[in-house]
Protein backbone atom coordinates (compact mmCIF):
# COMPACT_ATOMS: atom_id res chain seq x y z
CA UNK A 1 0.00 0.00 0.00
CA UNK A 2 3.12 2.34 0.46
CA UNK A 3 4.44 1.51 -2.55
CA UNK A 4 1.39 2.18 -4.47
CA UNK A 5 0.78 5.57 -2.80
CA UNK A 6 3.98 6.49 -3.62
CA UNK A 7 3.51 5.68 -7.19
CA UNK A 8 0.17 7.47 -7.41
CA UNK A 9 1.85 10.59 -5.60
CA UNK A 10 4.64 10.55 -8.49
CA UNK A 11 2.01 10.30 -10.81
CA UNK A 12 0.44 13.54 -9.75
CA UNK A 13 3.44 14.90 -8.69
CA UNK A 14 5.06 14.57 -12.41
CA UNK A 15 1.88 15.37 -14.27
CA UNK A 16 2.01 19.10 -15.46
CA UNK A 17 -1.77 19.26 -15.32
CA UNK A 18 -1.85 19.05 -11.30
CA UNK A 19 1.05 21.88 -11.69
CA UNK A 20 -1.42 23.70 -13.82
CA UNK A 21 -4.53 23.47 -11.49
CA UNK A 22 -2.53 24.47 -8.90
CA UNK A 23 -1.31 27.72 -10.04
CA UNK A 24 -4.79 28.48 -11.23
CA UNK A 25 -5.93 28.17 -7.78
CA UNK A 26 -3.45 30.30 -6.53
CA UNK A 27 -3.98 32.85 -9.10
CA UNK A 28 -7.32 33.34 -9.07
CA UNK A 29 -7.43 33.29 -5.14
CA UNK A 30 -5.11 35.64 -5.21
CA UNK A 31 -6.19 37.72 -7.74
CA UNK A 32 -10.30 38.03 -6.08
CA UNK A 33 -9.31 37.63 -2.39
CA UNK A 34 -6.39 40.36 -2.31
CA UNK A 35 -5.48 42.33 -5.73
CA UNK A 36 -9.28 42.97 -6.87
CA UNK A 37 -9.98 44.70 -3.60
CA UNK A 38 -6.75 46.39 -2.95
CA UNK A 39 -6.78 47.80 -6.26
CA UNK A 40 -10.23 48.96 -5.48
CA UNK A 41 -9.66 49.85 -2.31
CA UNK A 42 -7.10 52.59 -4.16
CA UNK A 43 -9.92 53.55 -6.91
CA UNK A 44 -7.90 51.15 -9.82
CA UNK A 45 -10.71 49.31 -10.79
CA UNK A 46 -14.25 50.63 -9.74
CA UNK A 47 -17.15 48.36 -10.42
CA UNK A 48 -14.83 44.51 -10.17
CA UNK A 49 -16.37 42.40 -8.21
CA UNK A 50 -15.00 42.79 -4.34
CA UNK A 51 -14.10 46.00 -5.36
CA UNK A 52 -16.15 47.76 -2.99
CA UNK A 53 -14.34 45.59 0.27
CA UNK A 54 -12.06 47.57 2.01
CA UNK A 55 -8.19 47.04 2.30
CA UNK A 56 -8.82 45.98 6.03
CA UNK A 57 -10.35 42.96 4.97
CA UNK A 58 -7.20 41.45 2.95
CA UNK A 59 -5.12 42.22 6.02
CA UNK A 60 -3.47 39.12 7.88
CA UNK A 61 -6.26 39.44 10.75
CA UNK A 62 -8.65 37.41 7.53
CA UNK A 63 -6.37 34.89 6.25
CA UNK A 64 -8.10 32.26 7.33
CA UNK A 65 -11.82 33.45 5.93
CA UNK A 66 -9.51 34.52 3.17
CA UNK A 67 -7.69 31.18 2.12
CA UNK A 68 -10.76 28.81 2.18
CA UNK A 69 -13.35 31.31 0.44
CA UNK A 70 -12.65 30.11 -2.72
CA UNK A 71 -13.22 26.41 -1.73
CA UNK A 72 -17.07 26.66 -1.79
CA UNK A 73 -17.41 27.33 -5.39
CA UNK A 74 -14.42 28.23 -7.56
CA UNK A 75 -11.32 26.41 -5.71
CA UNK A 76 -13.80 23.47 -5.19
CA UNK A 77 -14.25 23.55 -9.03
CA UNK A 78 -9.98 23.15 -9.58
CA UNK A 79 -10.24 19.99 -6.85
CA UNK A 80 -13.30 18.84 -8.39
CA UNK A 81 -10.63 18.36 -11.95
CA UNK A 82 -8.01 17.24 -10.12
CA UNK A 83 -10.18 14.43 -8.65
CA UNK A 84 -11.27 13.96 -11.99
CA UNK A 85 -7.63 13.46 -13.95
CA UNK A 86 -6.22 11.62 -10.93
CA UNK A 87 -8.57 8.74 -11.52
CA UNK A 88 -10.17 9.21 -15.01
CA UNK A 89 -6.81 9.20 -16.54
CA UNK A 90 -6.51 5.67 -15.64
CA UNK A 91 -9.64 5.22 -18.07
CA UNK A 92 -8.48 7.83 -20.83
CA UNK A 93 -5.00 6.17 -21.50
CA UNK A 94 -6.38 2.85 -20.67
CA UNK A 95 -3.78 2.41 -17.82
CA UNK A 96 -5.82 0.48 -15.37
CA UNK A 97 -4.92 -2.86 -16.56
CA UNK A 98 -1.66 -2.07 -17.11
CA UNK A 99 -1.54 -1.39 -13.01
CA UNK A 100 -3.75 -4.22 -12.59
CA UNK A 101 -1.50 -6.78 -14.41
CA UNK A 102 1.27 -5.63 -11.90
CA UNK A 103 -0.41 -7.57 -8.94
CA UNK A 104 -2.28 -5.19 -6.62
CA UNK A 105 -5.74 -5.29 -6.02
CA UNK A 106 -8.46 -2.61 -7.64
CA UNK A 107 -8.45 -1.77 -4.22
CA UNK A 108 -5.34 -1.17 -3.00
CA UNK A 109 -4.95 0.75 -6.49
CA UNK A 110 -7.78 2.59 -5.32
CA UNK A 111 -6.56 2.98 -2.05
CA UNK A 112 -3.56 4.48 -2.98
CA UNK A 113 -4.93 6.69 -4.99
CA UNK A 114 -7.77 8.42 -2.60
CA UNK A 115 -4.13 8.85 -0.48
CA UNK A 116 -2.91 10.85 -3.05
CA UNK A 117 -5.60 13.20 -4.07
CA UNK A 118 -5.84 13.44 -0.37
CA UNK A 119 -2.35 14.86 0.22
CA UNK A 120 -2.99 17.26 -2.76
CA UNK A 121 -6.31 18.46 -1.73
CA UNK A 122 -4.12 19.34 1.55
CA UNK A 123 -1.03 20.92 -0.84
CA UNK A 124 -3.51 23.00 -2.59
CA UNK A 125 -5.17 24.08 0.84
CA UNK A 126 -1.73 24.77 2.03
CA UNK A 127 -0.36 26.63 -0.94
CA UNK A 128 -3.78 29.17 -0.80
CA UNK A 129 -2.93 29.58 3.06
CA UNK A 130 1.35 30.50 2.24
CA UNK A 131 0.24 32.65 -0.77
CA UNK A 132 -2.29 34.57 0.84
CA UNK A 133 0.15 34.74 4.04
CA UNK A 134 2.73 36.37 1.91
CA UNK A 135 0.04 38.56 -0.02
CA UNK A 136 -1.42 40.00 3.02
CA UNK A 137 1.88 40.38 5.15
CA UNK A 138 2.59 42.40 1.86
CA UNK A 139 -0.07 44.71 1.82
CA UNK A 140 0.35 45.32 5.61
CA UNK A 141 3.40 46.61 4.83
CA UNK A 142 2.84 48.21 1.95
CA UNK A 143 -0.21 49.89 4.33
CA UNK A 144 1.38 50.70 7.21
CA UNK A 145 -1.26 48.51 8.52
CA UNK A 146 -0.75 45.74 11.95
CA UNK A 147 -0.11 42.17 11.00
CA UNK A 148 -2.54 40.78 13.48
CA UNK A 149 -2.26 37.41 12.50
CA UNK A 150 -4.63 34.28 13.30
CA UNK A 151 -4.24 32.43 16.61
CA UNK A 152 -2.71 28.89 15.82
CA UNK A 153 -5.95 27.15 16.82
CA UNK A 154 -7.67 29.55 14.67
CA UNK A 155 -5.30 28.61 11.86
CA UNK A 156 -5.48 24.64 12.53
CA UNK A 157 -9.43 24.76 12.41
CA UNK A 158 -9.24 26.77 9.06
CA UNK A 159 -7.16 24.35 7.30
CA UNK A 160 -8.52 21.26 8.74
CA UNK A 161 -12.25 22.99 7.20
CA UNK A 162 -10.08 23.92 3.97
CA UNK A 163 -9.17 20.47 3.67
CA UNK A 164 -12.05 18.91 3.96
CA UNK A 165 -14.14 21.21 1.72
CA UNK A 166 -11.20 20.69 -0.78
CA UNK A 167 -11.14 16.80 -0.20
CA UNK A 168 -14.95 16.34 -0.64
CA UNK A 169 -15.38 17.99 -4.12
CA UNK A 170 -11.94 16.06 -5.11
CA UNK A 171 -13.68 12.99 -3.85
CA UNK A 172 -16.86 13.93 -5.95
CA UNK A 173 -14.59 14.32 -8.91
CA UNK A 174 -13.25 10.63 -8.03
CA UNK A 175 -16.99 9.47 -8.28
CA UNK A 176 -17.89 10.83 -11.16
CA UNK A 177 -14.55 9.86 -13.05
CA UNK A 178 -15.27 6.36 -11.64
CA UNK A 179 -19.12 6.18 -12.94
CA UNK A 180 -18.43 7.86 -16.12
CA UNK A 181 -15.11 5.62 -16.95
CA UNK A 182 -13.46 9.06 -18.48
CA UNK A 183 -12.37 12.50 -17.74
CA UNK A 184 -13.97 14.96 -20.32
CA UNK A 185 -18.03 13.85 -19.34
CA UNK A 186 -17.27 13.87 -15.56
CA UNK A 187 -15.34 17.65 -15.38
CA UNK A 188 -18.10 18.84 -17.74
CA UNK A 189 -21.16 17.52 -15.34
CA UNK A 190 -19.03 18.59 -12.56
CA UNK A 191 -18.48 21.94 -13.83
CA UNK A 192 -22.43 21.86 -14.42
CA UNK A 193 -23.30 21.26 -10.53
CA UNK A 194 -20.47 23.22 -8.96
CA UNK A 195 -20.88 26.32 -11.73
CA UNK A 196 -24.18 26.39 -12.88
CA UNK A 197 -26.79 24.20 -10.67
CA UNK A 198 -25.30 25.45 -7.69
CA UNK A 199 -26.13 29.17 -8.54
CA UNK A 200 -29.47 28.64 -9.86
CA UNK A 201 -30.85 26.12 -6.71
CA UNK A 202 -29.36 28.88 -4.17
CA UNK A 203 -29.99 32.13 -6.66
CA UNK A 204 -33.60 31.23 -7.76
CA UNK A 205 -34.72 28.11 -6.87
CA UNK A 206 -34.12 28.33 -2.82
CA UNK A 207 -36.37 31.76 -2.46
CA UNK A 208 -39.19 30.58 -4.27
CA UNK A 209 -39.76 26.89 -3.70
CA UNK A 210 -39.78 25.85 0.24
CA UNK A 211 -38.34 22.35 -0.16
CA UNK A 212 -35.22 23.27 -1.92
CA UNK A 213 -34.19 26.13 0.68
CA UNK A 214 -34.55 23.01 3.05
CA UNK A 215 -32.70 20.80 0.60
CA UNK A 216 -29.96 23.61 0.50
CA UNK A 217 -29.39 22.49 3.81
CA UNK A 218 -28.27 18.63 3.02
CA UNK A 219 -26.27 20.17 -0.06
CA UNK A 220 -22.33 20.02 -0.38
CA UNK A 221 -21.78 23.43 -2.02
CA UNK A 222 -24.35 25.23 0.83
CA UNK A 223 -22.43 23.57 3.44
CA UNK A 224 -18.90 24.23 2.35
CA UNK A 225 -20.27 28.18 1.80
CA UNK A 226 -21.60 28.30 5.66
CA UNK A 227 -18.68 26.26 7.14
CA UNK A 228 -16.73 29.00 5.38
CA UNK A 229 -18.74 32.16 6.49
CA UNK A 230 -18.56 30.60 10.41
CA UNK A 231 -14.80 30.59 9.85
CA UNK A 232 -14.94 34.57 8.79
CA UNK A 233 -15.14 34.08 4.77
CA UNK A 234 -17.35 37.45 3.79
CA UNK A 235 -20.63 36.73 3.03
CA UNK A 236 -20.40 38.54 0.05
CA UNK A 237 -17.77 35.73 -1.79
CA UNK A 238 -19.78 33.84 -4.39
CA UNK A 239 -21.36 30.48 -2.54
CA UNK A 240 -20.90 31.82 0.99
CA UNK A 241 -23.45 32.46 3.13
CA UNK A 242 -24.34 31.10 6.89
CA UNK A 243 -27.59 28.68 6.12
CA UNK A 244 -26.25 25.76 8.88
CA UNK A 245 -24.07 25.91 11.37
CA UNK A 246 -20.53 25.00 11.20
CA UNK A 247 -21.21 21.07 12.96
CA UNK A 248 -23.81 20.84 10.55
CA UNK A 249 -21.27 21.23 7.76
CA UNK A 250 -18.65 19.60 9.27
CA UNK A 251 -21.01 16.56 9.83
CA UNK A 252 -22.59 16.37 6.09
CA UNK A 253 -19.44 17.40 4.40
CA UNK A 254 -17.52 14.55 6.18
CA UNK A 255 -20.49 12.39 4.90
CA UNK A 256 -20.27 13.23 1.86
CA UNK A 257 -16.51 12.44 1.27
CA UNK A 258 -17.07 9.11 2.63
CA UNK A 259 -20.07 8.34 0.02
CA UNK A 260 -18.25 10.13 -2.57
CA UNK A 261 -15.07 7.78 -1.73
CA UNK A 262 -17.19 4.88 -0.73
CA UNK A 263 -19.32 4.39 -4.23
CA UNK A 264 -16.21 4.98 -6.15
CA UNK A 265 -14.77 2.49 -4.52
CA UNK A 266 -17.67 -0.13 -4.81
CA UNK A 267 -17.94 0.73 -8.21
CA UNK A 268 -14.82 0.31 -9.36
CA UNK A 269 -14.49 -3.09 -7.58
CA UNK A 270 -17.95 -4.18 -9.17
CA UNK A 271 -17.34 -3.44 -12.73
CA UNK A 272 -15.46 -4.99 -15.24
CA UNK A 273 -12.04 -3.24 -16.42
CA UNK A 274 -12.21 -2.85 -20.26
CA UNK B 1 -0.52 -27.86 -11.33
CA UNK B 2 -0.73 -25.97 -14.78
CA UNK B 3 0.13 -22.50 -15.56
CA UNK B 4 -3.25 -22.17 -16.78
CA UNK B 5 -6.63 -23.55 -16.99
CA UNK B 6 -9.88 -22.43 -17.04
CA UNK B 7 -13.32 -24.55 -17.16
CA UNK B 8 -16.07 -23.66 -19.19
CA UNK B 9 -14.94 -20.26 -19.06
CA UNK B 10 -17.90 -17.77 -20.79
CA UNK B 11 -18.41 -14.01 -21.03
CA UNK B 12 -21.64 -12.54 -22.15
CA UNK B 13 -22.47 -8.95 -23.45
CA UNK B 14 -26.26 -8.76 -23.62
CA UNK B 15 -27.08 -11.11 -26.59
CA UNK B 16 -23.68 -11.38 -27.51
CA UNK B 17 -21.44 -14.64 -26.25
CA UNK B 18 -18.36 -12.93 -26.69
CA UNK B 19 -16.52 -16.52 -25.14
CA UNK B 20 -18.21 -19.34 -24.92
CA UNK B 21 -17.50 -22.45 -22.40
CA UNK B 22 -13.52 -22.20 -22.99
CA UNK B 23 -11.65 -24.79 -21.07
CA UNK B 24 -7.97 -24.33 -22.27
CA UNK B 25 -4.93 -25.95 -20.81
CA UNK B 26 -1.36 -23.89 -21.00
CA UNK B 27 1.37 -26.58 -19.38
CA UNK B 28 4.21 -25.42 -17.46
CA UNK B 29 7.22 -24.15 -19.71
CA UNK B 30 5.71 -24.29 -22.97
CA UNK B 31 4.58 -21.35 -25.72
CA UNK B 32 0.78 -22.16 -26.50
CA UNK B 33 -0.36 -20.21 -29.06
CA UNK B 34 -4.07 -18.89 -28.83
CA UNK B 35 -5.01 -18.16 -32.32
CA UNK B 36 -8.25 -16.71 -33.71
CA UNK B 37 -9.25 -14.02 -36.05
CA UNK B 38 -10.24 -10.57 -34.86
CA UNK B 39 -13.50 -10.68 -32.93
CA UNK B 40 -12.64 -14.51 -31.50
CA UNK B 41 -12.92 -13.78 -28.07
CA UNK B 42 -9.08 -14.04 -27.23
CA UNK B 43 -9.06 -10.70 -25.75
CA UNK B 44 -11.77 -11.25 -23.50
CA UNK B 45 -10.43 -14.57 -22.80
CA UNK B 46 -7.24 -13.16 -21.36
CA UNK B 47 -9.05 -10.54 -19.39
CA UNK B 48 -10.58 -12.93 -17.27
CA UNK B 49 -7.78 -14.76 -16.67
CA UNK B 50 -6.39 -11.44 -15.11
CA UNK B 51 -9.43 -11.20 -13.41
CA UNK B 52 -10.33 -7.54 -15.45
CA UNK B 53 -13.36 -9.15 -16.63
CA UNK B 54 -15.39 -11.21 -14.58
CA UNK B 55 -16.49 -14.36 -16.32
CA UNK B 56 -20.76 -14.88 -16.62
CA UNK B 57 -19.95 -18.67 -15.85
CA UNK B 58 -17.00 -21.00 -15.28
CA UNK B 59 -13.52 -20.60 -13.66
CA UNK B 60 -9.84 -19.78 -14.16
CA UNK B 61 -6.89 -21.03 -12.28
CA UNK B 62 -3.41 -19.74 -12.87
CA UNK B 63 -1.13 -22.15 -11.14
CA UNK B 64 -3.91 -23.91 -9.28
CA UNK B 65 -5.35 -20.95 -7.41
CA UNK B 66 -8.40 -18.43 -7.94
CA UNK B 67 -7.94 -15.82 -9.93
CA UNK B 68 -6.91 -12.46 -7.83
CA UNK B 69 -4.95 -14.61 -5.80
CA UNK B 70 -1.91 -15.37 -8.08
CA UNK B 71 -0.70 -12.72 -10.15
CA UNK B 72 2.18 -12.84 -8.81
CA UNK B 73 3.82 -14.97 -10.94
CA UNK B 74 1.99 -13.75 -13.98
CA UNK B 75 3.07 -10.88 -16.49
CA UNK B 76 0.72 -9.76 -18.95
CA UNK B 77 0.45 -7.28 -22.10
CA UNK B 78 -3.29 -7.13 -22.77
CA UNK B 79 -5.03 -5.79 -26.20
CA UNK B 80 -1.69 -3.11 -27.16
CA UNK B 81 0.09 -1.14 -24.62
CA UNK B 82 -1.01 1.57 -22.11
CA UNK B 83 1.20 4.11 -20.36
CA UNK B 84 1.35 7.47 -18.74
CA UNK B 85 2.23 9.83 -21.74
CA UNK B 86 4.23 12.59 -19.82
CA UNK B 87 6.61 9.81 -18.18
CA UNK B 88 9.43 8.67 -19.97
CA UNK B 89 9.72 5.11 -20.50
CA UNK B 90 11.78 3.95 -17.34
CA UNK B 91 9.69 6.06 -15.34
CA UNK B 92 6.70 4.42 -16.41
CA UNK B 93 8.79 1.08 -15.41
CA UNK B 94 9.50 2.91 -11.95
CA UNK B 95 5.66 3.43 -11.28
CA UNK B 96 4.95 -0.15 -11.56
CA UNK B 97 7.48 -1.42 -10.33
CA UNK B 98 6.25 0.40 -6.85
CA UNK B 99 2.97 -1.38 -7.79
CA UNK B 100 4.39 -4.89 -8.32
CA UNK B 101 6.73 -4.42 -5.37
CA UNK B 102 9.67 -5.65 -7.22
CA UNK B 103 12.95 -3.81 -6.93
CA UNK B 104 14.12 -0.96 -9.00
CA UNK B 105 16.92 -2.72 -10.17
CA UNK B 106 14.51 -4.54 -12.24
CA UNK B 107 13.92 -1.51 -14.32
CA UNK B 108 16.84 -1.60 -16.23
CA UNK B 109 17.72 -5.43 -16.30
CA UNK B 110 14.00 -5.45 -18.60
CA UNK B 111 14.70 -1.92 -20.36
CA UNK B 112 18.09 -4.03 -21.55
CA UNK B 113 16.24 -7.08 -22.96
CA UNK B 114 13.65 -5.58 -24.99
CA UNK B 115 16.31 -2.99 -26.40
CA UNK B 116 14.61 0.12 -24.88
CA UNK B 117 17.59 1.69 -22.81
CA UNK B 118 18.54 3.98 -25.37
CA UNK B 119 15.19 5.73 -25.36
CA UNK B 120 14.21 4.63 -22.31
CA UNK B 121 14.25 8.54 -20.80
CA UNK B 122 12.21 10.12 -23.73
CA UNK B 123 8.77 10.60 -23.00
CA UNK B 124 6.36 7.56 -23.59
CA UNK B 125 4.23 10.04 -25.92
CA UNK B 126 6.85 10.53 -27.97
CA UNK B 127 7.86 6.59 -28.29
CA UNK B 128 6.67 4.88 -31.87
CA UNK B 129 4.58 2.20 -31.84
CA UNK B 130 7.07 -0.64 -31.96
CA UNK B 131 8.69 0.91 -28.93
CA UNK B 132 5.59 1.08 -27.06
CA UNK B 133 4.79 -2.61 -27.60
CA UNK B 134 8.29 -3.24 -25.81
CA UNK B 135 7.81 -1.57 -23.71
CA UNK B 136 4.69 -3.18 -22.82
CA UNK B 137 6.91 -6.35 -22.75
CA UNK B 138 9.06 -4.82 -20.48
CA UNK B 139 6.45 -3.75 -17.74
CA UNK B 140 5.02 -7.55 -18.21
CA UNK B 141 8.89 -8.81 -17.47
CA UNK B 142 9.21 -6.86 -14.34
CA UNK B 143 7.77 -9.17 -11.94
CA UNK B 144 10.38 -11.73 -13.41
CA UNK B 145 7.14 -13.89 -13.81
CA UNK B 146 6.80 -17.70 -14.82
CA UNK B 147 4.08 -17.01 -16.84
CA UNK B 148 4.04 -14.39 -19.49
CA UNK B 149 0.41 -13.61 -21.21
CA UNK B 150 1.20 -11.55 -24.55
CA UNK B 151 -2.08 -10.16 -26.38
CA UNK B 152 -1.48 -9.83 -30.02
CA UNK B 153 2.10 -8.19 -29.05
CA UNK B 154 3.23 -7.94 -32.92
CA UNK B 155 -0.22 -6.17 -33.84
CA UNK B 156 0.48 -3.02 -35.59
CA UNK B 157 4.85 -3.68 -36.01
CA UNK B 158 6.54 -3.04 -39.48
CA UNK B 159 7.79 -6.67 -40.34
CA UNK B 160 11.29 -6.17 -38.90
CA UNK B 161 9.71 -5.49 -35.67
CA UNK B 162 7.30 -8.46 -35.81
CA UNK B 163 10.51 -10.38 -36.46
CA UNK B 164 12.31 -8.66 -33.17
CA UNK B 165 9.01 -9.47 -31.24
CA UNK B 166 9.23 -13.25 -32.23
CA UNK B 167 12.65 -13.21 -31.39
CA UNK B 168 12.07 -12.20 -28.11
CA UNK B 169 9.56 -13.99 -27.43
CA UNK B 170 11.44 -17.15 -28.59
CA UNK B 171 14.15 -16.52 -26.39
CA UNK B 172 11.67 -16.10 -23.41
CA UNK B 173 10.16 -19.19 -24.04
CA UNK B 174 13.75 -20.86 -24.02
CA UNK B 175 14.81 -19.55 -20.81
CA UNK B 176 12.03 -21.35 -19.29
CA UNK B 177 8.91 -19.06 -19.15
CA UNK B 178 5.62 -20.06 -19.95
CA UNK B 179 4.19 -18.23 -22.71
CA UNK B 180 0.64 -17.63 -23.82
CA UNK B 181 0.41 -15.12 -26.76
CA UNK B 182 -2.57 -14.54 -28.55
CA UNK B 183 -2.43 -14.03 -32.64
CA UNK B 184 -4.69 -13.74 -35.14
CA UNK B 185 -1.63 -14.82 -37.57
CA UNK B 186 -0.91 -18.66 -38.08
CA UNK B 187 2.03 -17.76 -39.56
CA UNK B 188 2.95 -16.09 -36.59
CA UNK B 189 1.85 -18.75 -33.91
CA UNK B 190 3.83 -21.93 -36.42
CA UNK B 191 6.94 -19.89 -35.75
CA UNK B 192 7.10 -19.68 -32.54
CA UNK B 193 4.46 -21.66 -30.42
CA UNK B 194 4.67 -25.50 -29.25
CA UNK B 195 0.57 -25.98 -28.80
CA UNK B 196 -2.41 -23.85 -30.02
CA UNK B 197 -5.60 -23.22 -29.16
CA UNK B 198 -8.10 -21.95 -32.15
CA UNK B 199 -10.69 -19.80 -31.25
CA UNK B 200 -13.58 -18.77 -33.57
CA UNK B 201 -16.95 -17.23 -32.67
CA UNK B 202 -15.63 -17.44 -28.51
CA UNK B 203 -15.64 -21.25 -28.88
CA UNK B 204 -12.53 -22.89 -28.22
CA UNK B 205 -12.80 -25.23 -31.55
CA UNK B 206 -9.40 -26.95 -31.40
CA UNK B 207 -6.04 -27.32 -28.79
CA UNK B 208 -3.32 -29.02 -30.28
CA UNK B 209 0.27 -29.04 -31.32
CA UNK B 210 1.15 -27.35 -34.22
CA UNK B 211 2.59 -29.84 -36.08
CA UNK B 212 -1.26 -31.67 -35.94
CA UNK B 213 -2.26 -28.06 -36.80
CA UNK B 214 -0.38 -28.23 -39.95
CA UNK B 215 -0.60 -31.19 -41.05
CA UNK B 216 -3.27 -30.13 -43.54
CA UNK B 217 -0.53 -28.49 -45.31
CA UNK B 218 -0.92 -29.26 -49.08
CA UNK B 219 1.66 -30.30 -51.72
CA UNK B 220 1.72 -27.85 -54.61
CA UNK B 221 2.93 -29.03 -57.80
CA UNK B 222 3.06 -27.76 -61.36
CA UNK B 223 3.44 -30.05 -63.95
CA UNK B 224 3.66 -30.48 -68.28
CA UNK B 225 1.35 -31.47 -69.29
CA UNK B 226 -1.19 -31.11 -66.01
CA UNK B 227 -3.98 -33.57 -66.93
CA UNK B 228 -1.30 -36.00 -67.40
CA UNK B 229 0.30 -35.58 -64.00
CA UNK B 230 -2.89 -35.33 -61.99
CA UNK B 231 -4.00 -38.82 -63.72
CA UNK B 232 -0.37 -40.47 -62.73
CA UNK B 233 -0.79 -39.10 -58.63
CA UNK B 234 -4.31 -39.91 -58.19
CA UNK B 235 -3.30 -43.34 -59.08
CA UNK B 236 -0.50 -43.12 -56.61
CA UNK B 237 -2.27 -41.32 -53.61
CA UNK B 238 -6.14 -41.17 -54.42
CA UNK B 239 -8.51 -39.57 -56.02
CA UNK B 240 -9.82 -37.11 -53.57
CA UNK B 241 -6.38 -35.85 -52.41
CA UNK B 242 -5.54 -34.63 -55.52
CA UNK B 243 -7.11 -31.50 -57.03
CA UNK B 244 -6.41 -29.03 -59.87
CA UNK B 245 -6.49 -25.91 -59.36
CA UNK B 246 -5.33 -22.90 -61.26
CA UNK B 247 -2.81 -24.79 -63.79
CA UNK B 248 -1.16 -26.59 -60.90
CA UNK B 249 -2.04 -29.63 -58.50
CA UNK B 250 -3.18 -29.15 -54.86
CA UNK B 251 -2.36 -32.23 -52.99
CA UNK B 252 -3.60 -33.24 -49.53
CA UNK B 253 -0.40 -35.22 -48.20
CA UNK B 254 2.24 -34.88 -46.03
CA UNK B 255 5.08 -32.50 -47.34
CA UNK B 256 7.69 -35.58 -46.90
CA UNK B 257 5.99 -37.12 -49.79
CA UNK B 258 7.13 -34.43 -52.43
CA UNK B 259 10.67 -35.90 -53.39
CA UNK B 260 8.55 -39.49 -54.01
CA UNK B 261 5.92 -37.59 -56.16
CA UNK B 262 8.69 -35.90 -58.09
CA UNK B 263 10.30 -38.99 -58.77
CA UNK B 264 7.28 -40.53 -59.87
CA UNK B 265 5.94 -38.06 -62.18
CA UNK B 266 9.74 -37.68 -63.76
CA UNK B 267 9.80 -41.43 -64.55
CA UNK B 268 6.59 -41.24 -66.34
CA UNK B 269 8.04 -38.54 -68.39
CA UNK B 270 5.85 -35.43 -67.22
CA UNK B 271 8.03 -32.38 -66.63
CA UNK B 272 7.98 -31.31 -62.71
CA UNK B 273 8.51 -27.31 -63.23
CA UNK B 274 7.54 -26.51 -59.22
CA UNK B 275 7.33 -28.12 -56.29
CA UNK B 276 6.07 -26.67 -53.28
CA UNK B 277 4.27 -27.03 -50.00
CA UNK B 278 1.21 -24.90 -49.27
CA UNK B 279 0.80 -23.74 -45.57
CA UNK B 280 -2.95 -23.87 -45.52
CA UNK B 281 -4.54 -20.41 -44.81
CA UNK B 282 -5.76 -19.51 -41.59
CA UNK B 283 -8.71 -19.29 -43.21
CA UNK B 284 -9.01 -22.83 -44.49
CA UNK B 285 -8.07 -24.28 -41.13
CA UNK B 286 -10.88 -22.66 -39.29
CA UNK B 287 -12.80 -23.73 -42.26
CA UNK B 288 -12.44 -27.28 -41.75
CA UNK B 289 -11.71 -27.23 -38.09
CA UNK B 290 -15.76 -25.72 -37.28
CA UNK B 291 -17.01 -28.06 -39.87
CA UNK B 292 -15.42 -31.08 -37.92
CA UNK B 293 -15.76 -29.48 -33.99
N1 LIG C 1 -17.08 -4.56 -23.38
C1 LIG C 1 -17.67 -5.16 -24.39
N2 LIG C 1 -18.98 -4.96 -24.62
C2 LIG C 1 -19.60 -5.59 -25.63
N3 LIG C 1 -19.00 -6.44 -26.49
C3 LIG C 1 -17.70 -6.68 -26.32
C4 LIG C 1 -16.95 -6.06 -25.27
N4 LIG C 1 -15.69 -6.50 -25.34
C5 LIG C 1 -15.63 -7.35 -26.39
N5 LIG C 1 -16.83 -7.45 -26.98
C6 LIG C 1 -17.16 -8.30 -28.14
O1 LIG C 1 -16.74 -9.60 -27.84
C7 LIG C 1 -16.19 -10.22 -28.98
C8 LIG C 1 -14.79 -10.70 -28.69
O2 LIG C 1 -13.92 -9.59 -28.59
P1 LIG C 1 -12.39 -9.74 -28.26
O3 LIG C 1 -12.24 -10.61 -27.07
O4 LIG C 1 -11.81 -8.39 -28.19
O5 LIG C 1 -11.84 -10.51 -29.54
P2 LIG C 1 -10.36 -10.69 -30.07
O6 LIG C 1 -9.42 -10.24 -29.00
O7 LIG C 1 -10.24 -12.14 -30.37
O8 LIG C 1 -10.24 -9.86 -31.30
C9 LIG C 1 -16.27 -9.21 -30.10
O9 LIG C 1 -17.44 -9.46 -30.85
C10 LIG C 1 -16.40 -7.91 -29.37
O10 LIG C 1 -17.11 -6.96 -30.14
MG1 LIG D 1 -7.94 -8.79 -29.15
Amino acid sequence: MLGSTRAEITKLVRRPASWLLLAVAVVLSLTFTYLVPYAGANGAADGAPNATRGVAETLPEHLVGNSIGGLPVFAGAILLILGVLAVGGEYGWGTWKTLLAQGPSRLTVYGAKIAAVALASLAVVLALFATGAVTSAAIAAAEGAPADWPSFVDLAAGIGAGWLMAAMWAGLGVVLAVALRGVALPIGLGLVWLMAVQNLLSAIAAPLLDWVAKLQEWLPGPNAGSLAASLGTSPDTPGVATLVGDGHAVAVLAGYLILFVGVGGLLLRRRDIL
Amino acid sequence: MFPVETRELTKRYGQLVAVDRVSLTVRPGEVYGFLGPNGAGKTTTLRMLLGLVRPSSGTVRLFGEDVGQSLGDVGALIEGPAFYPYLSGRDNLRVLARYAGCPAGRVGVVLDLVDLTDRAGDRYGTYSLGMKQRLGVAAALLKDPKLLILDEPTNGLDPAGMADMRRLIRRLGAAGKTVLLSSHMLGEVQQICDRVGVVSGGRLIAESTVAELRGGARLRVVADPIQDAAARVRALVGQDRVRVEDGALELDIEAGKAAWINAELVGAGIDVSELGVRERELEDVFLELTHVG
